[in-house]
């Protein structure tokens, strides 16, 4: 960790918050996630002056206005690339991209995924709510197909993508979700601080305002446990109000629910390893209302970072060349000598 | 300079001499021509190392094609290097050759246009078969050695290259494919030995390139052994009249290197990160023809350089923001589609006023356009091209060596004004070489870079010193925490204002803080008389052209004066009062009339455009035309004119 307290000034939540006015919609599920991150950043002892949040554009692109950090507030679609730039300038710096699902994966797409495969050592948090809000209300890459909007008053024709299987396939070492009001998402946060690489966490997040209740199923009370699957490595795959059901293998490959009881046992059902990619892909592409959707840790791997591995082709290059200086810059290849008596 | 009537056929100014004896001759253009296979770039290169070690002026220009591999043989395929080496200075490559080396039809074909009348045609006979001349699109049984014209108006030598090669190398055991490789050693050999130069210096060259380097002994031997044979056949075989001298120049004295643009480039930024005491983060993506500034800047992580290959023009430009944003000094390198895709990021930076240093190395557009050939398109774009009230610094390039102090100026200004700056480069400086008198390390000025601590007090991010100039605050210093980004600024606080006074207040900052650096800039470098009858204003790589061609008017007679702008945006403080005192002025651009455009707006001044836009940089007597008839007030109304076409043929009746 970059970021570990190096003095005895313990900071509290309230102390990353920053003098601006947070000015989300009331009751928009941004708040939740804000505090969550305030909150652990203080359990984690992280400081102001070693943390960035960079953002694009959207409603979530606000939040590095919130926090008292340092903070970079980009253009749309392109705070991977500018979090690129600050992390491999300064690797010493806890850097922490906040996305949306349009900034993200629509405008901002290509650089997310090469964001994810070069594995900086950095965060990013995808606040998904399936809807552009800042525009006010067009359908947006992972609105579900027929959604109608001011865009798409006929539906959208567009087929969604799935966030974390955009994910996997773009390499990434480590792949979470969460949702804005779900009790475990300080953990899974938690989990990504902690992750040395790219961390990469789908938030749902409702937007009250125009795709109010997409995600009522992970996130209401009474449903969530029924719906929604937590992942724990090591562990077999059991959700439900009861904790009765679980997910087994069936015979074509694919995992199907079962119920827990005479003639299916714990022994019987898959148990999570996040380290097998195929295993958290298949995860990935469980949806609603079929199959639990699940929250947790899909995938979670150690590799090596770009910064690093850059930082370390300098040391080699310094190593076999020098350390270069101006004379060593310019007077090499093939240079020659003018005398003041040539004719 | 260019004599229709001079009798020697491989260059300018020749005193008599017998045909024993070499000629002396004050300048000399070669132009290396074949297929792209055919090793001519490397030719022209080790002719130019070996003229300047000589003590040679030289000027280099490569035209290569865009296709990495056209089909062998054809017109599309041909890949030149020129070369003008001289015992005076020069500022141009030359505007006609007086030998051209042509490897097969195709190479005749392309080329033949830009010999001067008179001039020497050097062909490589073997490879004249009747397909290769179809290849060329020579057809019905037409072979342009036979041609009757071709021969009264040019002296064309016939050498079997290619089969001479063979024999060359017969014992060596190499195969046919392998040796003809060496073709082009035998072409540098030759013509060694027509302008009477040593080879030594390529002999080692080559032991050391192929022997060493690649450790190939034997295909340095075959080379070397290639490069002696035709030394020798040149002074055996008897088939040229004359032999050619060009004395050593008087230049500088000094430590010298011969450099192209885009190397200048890099070793120019990776200067201003070692002066200011930061380290170069230059992010990228490949595009011709800048993307030898990322290849070079790869090649020197020692300088503690970070090179990025981002995945899209945007991605460069964004991650050298955020370098820049963390302390260390951000630069992206493009041509002019990568420069409209960074556009926006381009506003970002004028936004959050972070230094970053924008390279353009301009090509024929618009869109694709000609990639591979030169242009001055991009003016305009790096003016204006942005949303919004806009400004950043311009600055452009003169010459290949310029490339250096002109990136390190762009970056200089960058951190000390927190302004992105855009360097003007373009293909002809890009890839064009000239000898370079290395600076002293020592006479380099730093970059003083200040960043600030906390004080105590709340922390102003859009606070400015007296040049207007905000502070560069670092990540990772404690009580400096502090948000900045895209959307308008309150004066001061750097808090997000949506005020209305504000923003036009602060529209006004940032235009002021562009405006301040005319203060530092230094007084215009007038060549020429004052008051003259003509003004002839140039920016960017017409420099070479313009200058050799205004010091031939004035040797000639003709009351001319011509300044070069390294500035753009700013302009100096005296240019307006330059331009005030001329009634004539005249601005070769090569583009449609952009500076034009902006001198007439900005000073009410009636300039007028000479403007090529043909891929091609201008010829000196190109612009002579136009001093012409500028000054004869032949001009007419018209606010440009293309320049007039030659006919290198037509001319020796």
């Amino acid at each position: 960790m970059a970021n570990e307290p190096t003095d005895s000034i313990v900071l509290k939540p309230k102390d990353f918050a920053s003098d601006q006015e947070v000015r989300w919609c009331p009751g928009c599920g941004d708040y939740a996630i804000l505090n969550q991150v305030r909150k652990l950043f203080a359990k984690l002892g992280k400081l102001r002056e070693k943390s960035v949040f960079v953002s694009g554009i959207g409603c979530s692109s606000r939040f590095p206005y919130y926090m008292e950090t340092y903070g970079f507030h980009g253009i749309h679609g392109r705070a991977p690339a500018i979090a690129t730039g600050i992390k491999v300038a300064n690797p010493e710096l806890d850097v922490w991209i906040v996305t949306g699902d349009g900034d993200g994966l629509s405008i901002g797409g290509n650089h997310l995924v090469h964001l994810m495969r070069r594995n900086l050592n950095l965060n990013v948090l995808l606040f998904n709510n399936r809807i552009y809000g800042l525009t006010k209300g067009q359908y947006s890459p992972t609105s579900e197909a027929g959604k109608v909007t001011k865009s798409t008053p006929q539906g959208s024709i567009d087929m969604p993508l799935n966030p974390l299987s955009v994910a996997l396939a773009s390499e990434a070492s480590f792949v979470a979700r969460g949702a804005d009001v779900h009790k475990k998402l300080g953990e899974i946060l938690e989990r990504a601080a902690r992750h040395k690489g790219t961390s990469f966490v789908e938030i749902y997040q409702d937007c009250n305002i125009f795709n109010h209740g997409a995600f009522a199923y992970a996130t209401q009370r009474d449903v969530r446990e029924d719906n929604t699957l937590y992942l724990e490595h090591g562990k077999p795959l059991i959700f439900g109000k009861d904790r009765n059901k679980g997910l087994r293998m069936a015979s074509c490959g694919k995992p199907e629910v079962v119920e827990l009881g005479k003639e299916v046992s714990e022994q019987d059902l898959l148990v999570h390893d996040e380290t097998e990619e195929c295993f958290a892909y298949m995860l990935t592409r469980m949806y609603q209302p079929a199959m639990p959707e699940v929250m947790g840790v899909l995938y979670c791997v150690q590799d090596n970072c770009y910064e690093d591995l850059l930082i370390d082709q300098v040391a080699r290059a310094q190593a076999a060349k020098g350390v270069g200086d101006l004379r060593s810059l310019l007077y090499a290849g093939d240079t020659y000598e003018v005398t003041p008596d040539s004719p | 300079m260019s004599d229709p009537h001079r009798s020697n056929p491989a260059g300018s100014e020749s005193s008599a001499a017998d045909s024993a004896q070499p000629q002396n001759l004050t300048a000399a253009t070669v132009r290396f021509a074949g297929d792209s296979g055919d090793g001519m770039q490397l030719a022209g290169m080790r002719f130019t190392d070996a003229s300047a070690l000589l003590g040679n002026d030289v000027a280099t220009m490569p035209d290569y094609p865009a296709e990495i591999r056209a089909p062998a043989g054809s017109v599309a395929g041909v890949s030149g290097f020129q070369v003008n080496f001289a015992a005076q200075d020069i500022f141009t490559p030359g505007d006609e050759v007086d030998a051209l080396i042509a490897m097969n039809p195709a190479a005749l074909k392309a080329n033949l246009q830009d010999v001067r009348a008179g001039g020497l045609i050097l062909v490589n006979e073997s490879d004249f078969t009747e397909s290769n001349l179809v290849k060329a699109g020579y057809v019905d049984g037409y072979n342009p050695l036979d041609d009757e014209e071709i021969n009264a108006n040019y002296q064309v030598t016939r050498i079997p290259i290619s089969r001479l090669t063979q024999e060359a190398l017969a014992s060596s055991g190499l195969s046919t494919k392998d040796a003809l490789r060496c073709r082009n050693m035998y072409v540098l050999g030759l013509i060694f030995w027509l302008y009477n130069r040593p080879i030594d210096v390529t002999v080692a060259y080559l032991e050391d390139y192929f022997g060493k380097k690649k450790n190939l002994p034997e295909v340095a031997a075959a080379n070397i052994m290639v490069l002696r044979a035709g030394y020798n056949f040149g002074d055996t075989a008897r088939l040229f009249t004359h032999r050619y001298q060009v004395d050593r120049a008087v230049i500088p004295p000094g430590t010298y290197r011969r450099i192209t643009g885009n190397e200048a480039v890099a070793l120019g930024l990776i200067a201003a990160a070692q002066l200011s005491g930061k380290s170069l983060v230059y992010c990228s993506y490949p595009i011709t023809p800048a993307s030898e500034i990322l290849h070079s800047l790869a090649t020197r992580k020692q300088f503690g350089v970070k090179t990025i290959q981002a995945e899209d023009e945007i991605a460069a430009v964004c991650a050298a923001i955020g370098a820049s944003f963390a302390g260390q000094i951000g630069c992206t390198g493009t041509s002019g589609p990568g420069l409209a895709l960074k556009t926006e990021a381009v506003g970002l930076a004028v936004m959050t006023e972070l230094p970053l240093v924008v390279v353009d190395v301009q090509r024929a557009g618009p869109s694709t356009g000609m990639p591979t050939k030169t242009e001055q398109g991009d003016l305009l774009q790096a003016l204006y091209g942005r949303s919004g009230e806009c400004p950043v610094v311009v600055l452009a390039a003169r010459s290949p060596a310029d490339c250096f102090d002109t990136a390190l100026e762009a970056a200089r200004l960058a951190v000390q004004y927190m302004v992105p700056v855009i360097l003007l480069s373009d293909a002809y400086l890009a890839n064009g070489a000239e000898p370079w008198l290395l600076p002293d390390p020592d006479s380099l000025e730093p970059i003083l870079v200040q960043h600030p601590r906390a004080n105590g007090d709340r922390f102003q991010p859009y606070s400015r010193d007296p040049r207007g100039v905000r502070p560069w605050a670092l990540p990772g210093t404690p009580g400096l925490e502090h948000r900045i980004g895209g959307l308008e600024k309150q004066d001061i606080t750097g808090d997000v204002s949506y005020e209305a006074a504000n923003h036009q207040l602060m529209v006004e900052r940032r235009q002021r803080k562009i405006d301040n650096i005319a203060e530092i800039l230094p007084a215009l470098e007038v060549c020429g008389e004052e008051p003259g009858d003509l003004l002839v204003v140039g920016w960017g790589s017409t420099f070479g052209a313009i200058r050799s061609a205004c010091q031939q008017a004035r040797a000639r007679g003709q009351r001319i004066t011509s300044v070069h702008l390294r500035h753009l945006n700013p302009f100096p403080r005296d240019l307006g009062p330059l331009l005030s005192r001329f009634e004539r002025i005249l601005v070769p651009e090569l583009n449609a009339g952009q500076l034009r455009a902006v001198l007439r707006e900005r000073f009410l001044v009636d300039a007028r455009g000479l403007n090529k836009i043909q891929g091609q940089p201008f010829l000196i007597e190109e612009i002579l035309d136009a001093v012409d008839l500028m000054l004869d007030d032949r001009w007419g109304d018209s606010l440009s004119r293309a320049p007039v076409a030659r006919n290198r043929t037509a001319k020796r009746g």
